[in-house]
């Protein structure tokens, strides 16, 4: 089974496409995301961070991901980034601050990069 | 029959709804884009529908990843307003209008459109920041009941722009034939050009998103004619949320007359656009 299912559809540089490759690897981690809506499972969530991802069936290396806040790898391992963003919100995390993270930046530098009307392609 | 009255094109992003709630539209930099809004909002009191059609799309707050509708039609009598993790936004529940919803639902199946059926639905900022847009100030309810148009456009494959477009016109074909003498507003929602994630994070297109707020009115056949993979390039990943403006249009007139648009950059990651359209104007013979 490959795992990188866009490749030889089409490639735009630095684009993850969420295809259904990626949500099929995504799927338990990224229902676990939307499971943290609420106030209860947050509770229970950072009671014990891997019992709670363990009971939601995350692979090891998703488990892994979550633990260590490596929101790359969680978007390499299958997340969508609305999903993937319910665990930052949960931690008090911004969309810039994410944004600076993917784009190897601070939150600060990224967020006066899109004041100076985003970025722009190379 | 019912009869479409105008259009309105906007963003949807979460944060022009936070700062309506915080109430910091005078805040320096949200400022230019509240004042983008006003013209478009007094225009639309003077000219209040008695029911409206939201296209918008869920971000992991009513439906999850289990099941990916292409397009999807809310039938219910209400639609909570979801609490999508930092509790409900301060705004009124939604109306909806059952009966409206089953006539498009059986109209756009006999054209060919197999929309999934919502009977329960709770609604996220896609659908409450457009209806925040229209109506900054709703005091315990919005202007009319609202029927919810979902269109996945977070899961590759979206529907392609020419098939949000025809679903739009035929959208446009079950609103008049709808028995019942009521008009109808159409809200398309989304965009315009970002991307969240990737190496590419914050990607912004001035240029783009020019050329689609001049194109929309006047000739969205061009538009619809674009690939998604050329949407992604041009618009970013999540910028092809602006397929959702094209259903907007394919249910207005082949003639719309633009009543105001405004361009503001940046809301949070986004770019925010609005585009206001008159559907009550004289038509090519
Ligand atoms: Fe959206």
């Amino acid at each position: 089974m490959s795992t990188d299912a866009t490749a030889g559809r089409f490639d735009v540089p630095g684009t993850p496409v969420f295809d259904g490759q990626t949500s099929r690897r995504g799927l338990r981690m990224n229902r676990m995301f939307m499971s943290l809506r609420s106030a209860e499972n947050r509770e229970r969530f950072l009671a014990d961070e891997a019992a709670y991802c363990r009971d939601s069936e995350l692979t090891p290396e998703q488990q892994q991901a979550v633990l260590d806040r490596d929101w790359q790898a969680m978007i390499d391992l299958g997340g969508s980034i609305f999903y993937v963003y319910k665990l930052a919100m949960m931690d008090g995390r911004s969309m810039q601050y994410l944004g600076g993270v993917f784009t190897g930046t601070t939150e600060e530098e990224f967020q006066a990069a899109m004041r100076a009307r985003g970025r722009r392609d190379g | 029959m019912a009869e479409v009255i105008w259009g309105l094109a906007t963003s949807h992003v979460p944060s022009i709804g936070a700062a309506m709630d915080r109430g910091r539209t005078e805040d320096p930099n949200w400022k230019d884009l509240f004042d983008g809004y006003a013209p478009a909002q007094a225009w639309l009191a003077e000219h209040r529908p008695d029911v409206a059609i939201v296209v918008y799309n869920d971000h992991a707050n009513g439906i999850d990843l289990d099941i990916v509708p292409t397009f999807g039609i809310g039938t219910a009598e209400r639609y909570r307003v979801a609490d999508e993790g930092f509790g409900q936004r301060p705004v009124p529940d939604v109306v909806g209008d059952p009966d409206l919803s089953l006539h498009l639902l059986e109209s756009l199946v006999d054209e060919g459109f197999d929309l999934t059926v919502f009977q329960e639905l709770d609604v996220d900022h896609g659908l409450t920041v457009p209806l925040s847009v229209w109506t900054p100030d709703p005091g315990d309810a919005w202007p009319c009941p609202v029927v919810p148009l979902l269109v996945n456009v977070i899961q590759y494959p979206q529907p392609t722009a020419a098939r949000c477009y025809a679903l739009g016109q035929a959208l446009g074909r079950a609103i008049a034939s709808y028995p019942e003498d009521v008009t109808v507003g159409i809200l398309g929602t989304g965009g315009m050009s970002h991307q969240l994630a990737g190496a590419r994070a914050g990607f912004i297109n001035p240029e783009f998103d020019t050329m689609w707020l001049d194109t929309i009115g006047t000739d969205p056949v061009r538009l619809a004619a674009l690939s998604r993979e050329e949407l992604i390039r041009q618009a970013g990943s999540e910028g092809i949320e602006l397929i959702m403006w094209l259903i907007m249009r394919g249910a207005m007139n082949e003639q719309v007359a633009r009543v105001h648009s405004h361009y503001f950059l940046p809301a949070s990651n986004t770019a925010a656009g609005i585009a206001l359209f008159d559907n009550r104007v004289p038509q090519p013979a």
